[in-house]
């Protein structure tokens, strides 16, 4: 099968609104007679399933939580991207557009970017209808704030919980679909498998996570919406319980996977303390509006940071990017952190942090300017490290965010399964390389409320759906190997937990596939990997049963399926030979140490497709072009 | 430092629970209070034991997916503080601790810690929302907003739904967590038309849940990770009194309609 | 019926025993008020009495919105607690409170222990069954004698007790209640509840402690 994108043709600016006026509709009194299965509750999967209950479908959404509110988007803090130009300050649905392909090092679709900034608008304005308390100023309209990589100020944000606050606004149009009866919602469920039927897909199956019972749930369309990957590297910023299950069980049927090893690793986050610990809390970027970032100038210089003099220290983004300076970009940002505490100027325990400093912006607005700023960011930072930031610099580090990576969908969010749909940060996305900030977030609702609601219907009317139920072969099949399969989990019966084996995942994906990489190294970790999955399938230690909330159980079918992802990552970055956005291989790389992309070999999107249990990936290539935005060498000097 | 711990055990909903004594050994005042427990459970599972059920996800303070009593307070007590965010350099070494689920029917435990919070969800469903469908909304700046009513709208909607205030209040009402929301949707110019209905659905919603009803205790206000105000609750009596007494019986609201 | 409904929600209920309690409030403040002329001297409380007496009309119409308000609060009172037991089947092995009021915290028995006081305080001085010695009009002789007694006396310092530790929650509970709150209010009309009930339940006591100490005779 070979890919079609369905990329439209014509001018950019017209391309969706062509796309949508060709797209076939669902006449409104069929809409009812269309099963839709919505995985996921958060930005992308709640407003999908809202959307997609307002118009008539019947929807049914799952979340592993026991809430749809408590989808993993509820922790984004910094804010949401769009276009309104509300500054006047020369933003633009181009220059959006403009920047998220170049921020994302021009490894993106240039459609899909641009219907992203031109749908940014709309966002907005449902969100402020739902009641989202957007920042106001004080003639009472809306307030922005800028984010890194742009040189604008177009970020909406609602205090530091922006996240929380989209996600409380979908979460309540979905709860309005579930009172009307429109949409079923099934709380503490986990898909753990997609049942294909004749090449298309038509349902899943499911654990109930509280009784254990295996159930399969059919469907005329499929739509995840299960959130990225980040933590196949065990500690990152992720929540716990964010997981690749759902995509990968979905890539094992047939969906291919787009870029897995574009990951962003965000530069402001707190320092890791001790081995015990279990995640790693962002600082929000916001903070580098009024942060400055600073090592000392000298090695191993221990000193307190105020008893270090102006003269030596090191405003290092300041020096090495003049025009963004601390709000250079993410992958950007990150690596420069690196490089400092690489040169041993890093700050903190292990010399692994480097300072992120209010004092300036305090004496120039004022505390109470600050506290109102980042009130509660200060005081995350305060509870986690006993120290209070007002006095003392922060101490930051970067760590795993966010996944570019996720499975290949094309212009209509369908992926190389007929009837799979995928949305928000699980599909591989419209960020290239590199994802910039308050772009997640954009994305998610975007897809969820304008992309999706539209192209899914054009499916549903121009495909003829046998009728299946639960008893058809493939799907009792799909039920059976799930069953088998936890089964397997707590037969093993060895002496690892499966926490443990999370952890030494992680710290080989973090070192290997982390910050940088190299091809020594990435085929040493595959070969690690493969290990690691052989020892876990006969040393892993679950206990309890299969019949009961078993949070044990939970993991391990996850941690089962890290141990695939990982090394399917190193795998992509391995064969990647050049260096774009978050991925940087130390090979390739410029005299003064920037990412030095191959538009040559690498102008495309990596997209694999799996062959089975002991087959390696094949990979295809789905070629981009870039009409609008010239690929540069990127630069925020 | 090393704990000993008394926590509230039970198989499944069906079953009786009872407290059971734990030691935390090597804990470090870096932990924070789950990561204490999960290390408790890596030895339980070593053990061959059944690990204690916790519910967490973001473990940041801001899913609401955590939370139990420490010691008889919800959370364990620290100002705007969720159990993920409390660290353990708040105790002491041979410190003895007790850990029991959120109590209320309302909640019905479903394991050890873990509550079923799903009469949150119907409280939402049954009016906690602005009815405005997708792509209807006017241009995001068509009706200003005064900067304090944002803010206030802002602090109410803080709510994480973590059920803090329903486990503290000695009557067992969810009375700050439905008020957040009709103060917060209440609060907003595009949320005011339907503010009486909500008020009316909600408060209705909740008594059929089960929960208690208020007697402005505040004991709520006190250990709310948020800080939601006990304000939240008088707006919810003042929009659910109007409601009442301006309510059209359906006859004369069809007739109008 | 729409009232109907309105009392079926615990909400409901709240606002009865809020009207009801503001309206008990006020009857305690009045007949605080005619109980300090006590100080007066013995003829002003007969004489008060008496007059009382002489528009019966008024005094049964009153006794009888008393009852109905009382009824009203004590039985929404009992709804709410059976509703209360209902919502916390299984108790907290530990349960601490953090910065609620006791006053806050034992409405449910503060009141209890009201109308019991108030049970007696009828058989004592309006009908004189526990107060031997009782004469039908001498209100003065009536209360001194009563008061005389320690026991007696004690068990009258004991509920205005309560009567204070109900009303300090009470007053500011029902405003918020009927949804009134605001920053700028809630301070000091916390204080200023607090300091009623102080004034209510020590004016009362105050009358009892007097004919304890001979003040009043
Ligand atoms: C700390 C943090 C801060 C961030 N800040 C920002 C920001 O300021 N701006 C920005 O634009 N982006 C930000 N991001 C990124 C952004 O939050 C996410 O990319 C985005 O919210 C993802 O939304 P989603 O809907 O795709 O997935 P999620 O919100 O992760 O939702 C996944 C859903 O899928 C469900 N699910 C997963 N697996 C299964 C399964 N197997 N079975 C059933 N259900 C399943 C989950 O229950 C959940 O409901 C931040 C991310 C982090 C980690
Ligand atoms: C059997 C007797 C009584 C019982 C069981 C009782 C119980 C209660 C309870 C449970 C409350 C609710 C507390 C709250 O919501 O804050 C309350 C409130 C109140 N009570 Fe009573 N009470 C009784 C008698 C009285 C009497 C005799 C008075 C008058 C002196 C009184 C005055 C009040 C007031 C003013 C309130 C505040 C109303 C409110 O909070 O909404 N009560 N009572
Ligand atoms: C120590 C303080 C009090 C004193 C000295 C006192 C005194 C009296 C006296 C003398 C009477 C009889 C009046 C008469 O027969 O003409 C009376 C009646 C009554 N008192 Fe009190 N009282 C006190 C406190 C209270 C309190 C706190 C309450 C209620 C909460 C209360 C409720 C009543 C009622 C209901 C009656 C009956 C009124 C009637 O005849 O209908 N009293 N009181
Ligand atoms: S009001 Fe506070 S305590 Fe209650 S659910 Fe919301 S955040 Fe938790
Ligand atoms: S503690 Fe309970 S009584 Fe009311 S004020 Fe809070 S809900
Ligand atoms: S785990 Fe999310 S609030 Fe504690």
């Amino acid at each position: 099968m070979s890919l079609n994108a369905r990329i439209p043709s014509g001018p950019i600016e017209s391309r969706w609104d062509k796309t949508k006026f060709e797209l076939k509709l669902v006449n409104p009194a069929n809409k009812r007679k269309f099963n839709i299965l919505v995985v996921g509750s958060g930005l992308a999967g709640a407003s999908a399933a809202a959307t997609l209950g307002e118009l008539g479908y019947n929807v049914k959404c799952l979340c592993f939580q026991d809430s749809p509110r408590r989808a993993h988007s509820i922790a984004a803090q910094g804010g949401i991207n769009a276009a309104k130009n509300y500054q006047n300050d020369g933003d633009s649905v181009f220059r959006l557009f403009y920047d998220t392909v170049k921020g994302g090092d021009f490894r993106a679709r240039e459609s899909n970017v641009y219907r992203l900034a031109q749908v940014s608008v709309s966002i907005i304005d449902q969100c402020v209808a739902q009641g989202v308390p957007f920042a106001r100023e004080y003639g009472g309209t809306l307030a922005n704030r800028s984010f890194g990589g742009a040189q604008v100020s177009r970020t909406f944000y609602a205090r530091g919980q922006t996240g929380q606050q989209l996600l409380l606004g979908a979460y309540q149009a979905l709860e309005r679909q579930i009172d009307a009866g429109k949409v079923a919602m099934l709380p503490r469920t986990e898909m753990l498998d997609l049942i294909v039927i004749d090449g298309k897909a038509r349902g899943i199956v499911t654990r109930n996570l509280v009784t254990g019972k295996i159930d399969i749930h059919m469907a005329d369309a499929v739509i995840l919406a299960t959130g990225g990957y980040g933590n196949v590297f065990y500690l990152s910023t992720n929540a716990k319980g964010s997981n690749a299950t759902a995509i990968w069980r979905a890539y094992r049927r047939g969906a291919a996977f787009g870029n897995p090893c574009f990951t962003q690793i965000h530069p402001t986050c707190i320092p890791q303390a001790g081995d015990y610990q279990s995640k790693l809390t962002l600082m929000s970027e916001s903070l580098r509006n009024d942060g400055r970032i600073w090592v000392p100038k000298k090695q191993g210089d221990t000193r307190s940071p105020d008893q270090i003099p102006e003269a030596e220290r090191d405003y290092y983004l300041e020096r090495m990017y003049p025009s963004f300076g601390n709000l250079s970009p993410r992958d950007i940002a990150s690596r420069a952190a690196k490089r400092v505490c690489d040169e041993g100027r890093g700050v903190g325990p292990g010399g692994l942090g480097v300072y992120l400093d209010f004092a300036d912006s305090i004496s120039r607005l004022g505390e109470k300017t600050i506290a109102e700023r980042y009130g509660n960011l200060f005081e995350i930072y305060e509870r986690i490290t006993g120290e209070n930031p007002y006095q003392v610099p922060m101490r930051i580090y970067p760590a795993v965010h966010y996944t570019m990576g996720g499975l290949w969908v094309d212009y209509h969010l369908m992926s190389t399964i007929p009837g799979l749909f995928v949305l928000g940060e699980a599909n591989f996305s419209d960020h290239g390389a590199n994802r910039l900030g308050a772009s997640a977030l954009m994305q998610g609702l975007s897809d969820g409320y304008f992309v999706v609601p539209y192209t899914i219907g054009d499916y549903l009317a121009s495909n003829k759906l046998e009728k299946v139920d639960e008893s058809h072969p493939e799907a009792q099949a799909a039920k059976r190997g799930i069953q088998e399969q936890t089964a397997r989990l707590l037969e093993i019966k060895g002496k690892r937990t499966a926490a443990s084996f999370h952890r030494e995942l992680g710290k080989v994906m973090w070192d290997q596939c982390g910050m940088a990489r190299n091809a020594q190294g990435l085929e040493w970790a595959s070969e690690r990997i493969a290990e690691l999955r052989e020892e876990f399938w006969s040393n892993l230690n679950v206990s309890g049963e299969a019949g009961e909330l078993n949070q044990n159980l939970e993991l391990a079918g996850r941690v089962a399926d890290f141990l695939e992802l990982g090394e399917l990552m190193c795998h992509d970055a391995r064969i990647r030979e050049e260096s774009c956005g978050g991925h940087f291989r130390e090979e390739y790389q410029t005299p003064d140490g920037e990412a030095q992309r191959d538009d040559e070999r690498f102008s495309h999107v990596a997209v694999w497709r799996y062959q089975g249990p002991d087959k390696p990936p094949a990979r295809e290539e789905e070629q981009l072009t870039f009409e609008y935005v010239k690929p540069v060498q990127r630069s925020y000097k | 430092m090393k704990l000993t711990l008394n926590v509230w055990r039970q198989k499944n909903a069906s079953s009786p629970g009872r407290m059971e004594r734990y030691e935390a050994r090597n804990v470090s005042e870096h932990m924070s209070f789950l990561e204490m427990l999960d290390v408790v459970n890596e030895d339980l599972i070593a053990a061959g034991q059944d690990p204690i059920a916790f519910e967490h996800d973001c473990r940041e303070g801001i899913c609401g997916s955590c939370g139990f009593m420490i010691d008889g307070v919800a959370h364990g007590g620290f100002k705007n503080t969720t159990v993920c965010q409390l660290h353990m350099r708040h105790f002491h070494d041979g410190d003895e601790l007790w850990i029991e689920p959120w109590r209320a029917s309302a909640f019905p435990v479903v394991k050890d810690l873990v509550v079923d919070r799903s009469a949150f969800d119907r409280i939402i469903a049954a009016g906690g929302y602005i009815s405005v469908s997708t792509g209807s909304a006017p241009d995001g700046n068509a009706i200003p907003v005064r900067k304090l009513d944002a803010d206030l709208a802002m602090d109410a909607a803080a709510c994480i739904g973590c059920g803090a205030c329903v486990a503290s209040c000695p009557n067992a009402a969810a009375a700050l967590f439905t008020g957040a929301k009709i103060f917060h949707l209440g609060h907003l110019p595009q949320g005011v038309p339907e503010s009486r209905e909500r008020a009316l659905r909600m408060v209705r919603q909740a008594n059929l849940e089960g929960f208690g009803n208020c007697t402005n205790i505040g004991e709520c206000e006190a250990t709310c990770p948020k800080g939601i105000r006990l304000e939240t609750i008088a707006k919810l009596n003042r929009d659910f009194l109007m409601a009442s007494w301006t309510e059209r019986p359906p006859a004369e609201t069809a007739s109008a309609a | 019926m729409l009232g109907l409904s309105f009392y079926s929600t615990a909400n409901g209920k709240k606002t009865v025993m809020a009207v009801t309690g503001a309206l008990l409030w006020l009857f305690v403040v009045a007949h605080l008020a005619g109980n300090l002329q006590v100080y007066l001297g013995p003829g002003f409380l007969d004489e008060y009495g008496r007059k009382l007496r002489e528009l019966p009309a008024l005094l049964w119409a009153a006794r009888a919105g008393l009852l109905i308000l009382a009824g009203l609060h004590i039985a929404a009172a009992l709804q709410l607690w059976a509703l209360k037991r209902k919502a916390r089947p299984v108790p907290y092995a530990k349960k601490v409170a953090t910065t609620s009021t006791w006053a806050s915290r034992i409405m449910y028995w503060s009141g209890p222990v009201l109308l019991a006081f108030i049970v007696y305080h009828l058989l004592d001085l309006t009908l004189g069954v526990v107060n031997p010695g009782y004469e039908e009009g001498a209100v003065h002789a009536n209360l001194v004698r009563s008061f005389s007694r320690p026991a007696t006396a004690v068990f009258y310092l004991a509920a205005m007790a309560m009567l204070w530790a109900h009303l300090s929650h009470g007053i500011w509970s029902l405003f918020q209640t009927l949804g009134f709150s605001h920053p700028k209010y809630s301070g000091p009309l916390r204080t200023a509840a607090a300091a009623i009930a102080v004034l209510l339940a020590g004016g009362n006591m105050s009358i009892v402690l007097s004919v304890l100490l001979g003040i009043i005779r």
